[in-house]
């Protein structure tokens, strides 16, 4: 459903765009209706640059974006069926209207002959949809409500379109703990509607929980992708291998990675792109010095 | 709070809202009444005077305050009270067209600056640039001794034209910093467009913003009018309050011991710049609804 193909941005930076910075190097990857995939990177990967590209609030330096074969169009028509969460919850919301002011601007541009009443029981229902009840959260302002209410409104507002794919970037980060795993269960919940969604994170443990398939993004570049159990358990890169060996562990004290010591995607002879080392498993080049 | 059970039609709600705090907030209600009263004066006043016009010579000269002229006469017998009536109106005239045209450019270019960003951005700061750079008071200076008759219309409209800049680069900063948040995001993604997003997102988040830099550019052509007054380059017609400070110094009142020449037109331009700032204040905490609770 969603394909990004060969995307690469460059911003153009100081006065009068005199410098370029690469923040996304020609990424490929897709994700299915009803799959979760995790865009898992650290800070400075691209990872939100291209959260961002997909929905059409950064424009694309070369490569295509397209969902369902339709190339990104920034609109109303292609926000119904596409849409985003974003990190912060608090940053989310125009802090002098109220909260449900998102509910009422979905109405507006997409549902403007709906009669109110019945967009108030829609609303109700997305809104009970996340584990919310309506008479709590509706016509409070935003800074009256938690952060975990904030971000499952933001949610419910998704749910009023007919969504096939939602951009989830970094969502749980502002969030405790207790309210994280609802906002994920959620998400998984999700899938069963037939949704895709991207799920961009810097939190390893995370993507497991959730993702089918996992593409882990560095310095703007895929270094690995795949189904997440081949990923998780036998991780081919050494950059996926350093960051799997990051995640601190319960009942382990922390160890240094397994080295990587040859270049599986040179010694197969791969050029250009990713190599594929087992069916649904993808490797760029390792770079060791000797590659 | 209570919570509604029904989604309003928020626009109007917020609107209700705001009133409904505005009449509750004393510095706005005293700032605004400070204004509004001097500006009844302003507008009322020159009907019940009837038709004297403000510098006719009516009674004796250097007369104090006293039950027949409220605040006596000047050197020549002209009646002070009803020059600072005259005076005022020109003196609002003044203050609401330079500020008004002032801040109709300044929001338009620092929106659009703000908003657009990249290169529409840095031609329209440079302009800016280049106004701001202008010495303003240099080139008001020729143009109003270069024009024989001179209105408090076209006094305004230069005075408008060029105290612009720094306001657009107030509003062209705040916008750039709104433009970022994740809501104004969110409107995209629901399809707004981007003149909705900016009146209906971006600006009233800064309406208290965009009140305080309408007011420091009214109290701005306020003062400029009445520099321009002061040296002798205000309106050929009528009179002022400027031009009345310009009388009251070049006549000795000070050394006369005239007090009653001076105070006024000083007293109501300080009366009306300073109660336009409380009423800010106050707007501030009217519009802002994290200021409204303690």
């Amino acid at each position: 459903m969603l394909k990004v193909d060969n995307v690469t941005k460059v911003y153009k930076v100081g006065t009068f765009g005199g410098r370029t910075m690469t923040a996304v190097d020609a990424v490929s990857f897709d994700v299915r209706p009803g799959e979760v995939v995790s865009l898992i990177g650290e800070s400075g990967s691209g990872k939100s640059t291209l959260g961002k590209m997909i929905l059409g609030l950064v424009p694309i330096t070369s490569g295509s974006i397209t969902v369902d074969g339709v190339a990104v169009r920034p609109g109303k028509e292609y926000y119904r069926s596409v849409q985003g969460v974003f990190q912060d919850p608090f940053s989310c919301y125009n802090p002098v209207f109220k909260a449900d002011r998102v509910f009422r601007l979905i109405k507006e541009s997409y549902y403007p002959s709906v009669p109110d009443a019945e967009w108030d029981e829609r609303v109700r229902s997305a809104i009970r949809d996340v584990r919310l009840n309506p008479d709590e959260v509706l016509g409070k302002f935003p800074h009256q409500l938690s952060g975990g209410q904030l971000q499952r409104l933001l949610i419910a507002r998704a749910l009023l379109l007919d969504l096939k794919l939602l951009i989830a970037d970094e969502i749980t980060s502002m969030l405790d703990a207790s309210t994280r795993i609802d906002v994920l269960n959620l998400l998984a919940e999700l899938k069963g509607r037939g949704l895709g969604v991207l799920y961009v994170t810097h939190d390893l443990s995370l993507g497991h929980y959730l993702a089918e398939r996992t593409v882990v993004l560095r310095r703007g570049t895929v270094v690995e992708m795949g189904v997440t159990a081949k990923v998780f358990d036998d991780p081919l890169h050494p950059y996926t291998r350093q960051l799997l060996s990051a995640v601190p562990r319960l009942h382990a004290p922390w160890e240094e990675a397994t080295p990587v010591t040859t270049c599986l995607y040179h010694e197969r002879g791969a050029t250009g792109g990713l190599l594929e080392a087992d069916p649904g498993h993808f490797v760029a080049c390792a770079q060791l010095s000797d590659c | 709070m209570t919570t509604t059970t029904t989604l309003p039609a928020e626009e109007r709600v917020v609107r209700r809202e705001a009133l409904y705090f505005a009449v509750r907030n004393t510095k706005l209600l005293i700032g605004f009444g400070i204004v509004l009263v001097l500006l009844l004066v302003g507008l009322l006043g020159p009907l019940l005077l009837g038709s004297a016009p403000p510098n006719e010579y009516v009674a004796g000269p250097m007369l104090p305050p006293s039950a027949e002229h409220w605040f006596g006469t000047t050197t020549f017998g002209q009646d002070v009270f009803t020059q600072f009536v005259y005076g005022l109106r020109t003196t609002f005239l003044a203050g609401a067209m330079g500020g008004g045209i002032a801040a109709v450019i300044a929001m338009a270019i620092g929106f659009v600056a703000g908003y657009r960003g990249g290169l529409v951005d840095e031609v329209l700061n440079m302009l800016t640039n280049v106004v701001l750079v202008i010495p303003t008071l240099a080139v008001l200076l020729i143009i109003n001794a270069y024009l024989g008759i001179r209105s408090v219309g076209l006094q305004a409209l230069f005075i408008g034209l060029t105290s612009w800049p720094w306001a657009a680069r107030a509003i062209r900063a705040q916008t750039f910093s709104l433009r970022s948040r994740d809501f104004v995001d969110l409107a995209r993604l629901s399809g707004v467009s981007t003149r909705r997003i900016i009146m209906r997102e971006i600006a009233p988040n800064m309406s208290s913003y965009l009140f305080m830099t309408f007011i420091l550019l009214f109290g701005g052509s306020i003062l400029i009018a009445a520099s321009l007054d002061f040296i002798g380059l205000g309106p050929t017609e009528g009179v002022s309050l400027g031009l009345m400070l310009q009388n009251a110094t070049q006549w000795s009142a000070l050394q006369l011991g005239l007090w009653w020449w001076f105070v006024p037109p000083g007293a109501a331009i300080t009366a009306v710049v300073g109660a336009l700032y409380v009423a800010n204040v106050g707007l501030d905490e009217v519009f802002n609804p994290k200021l409204r609770e303690t």
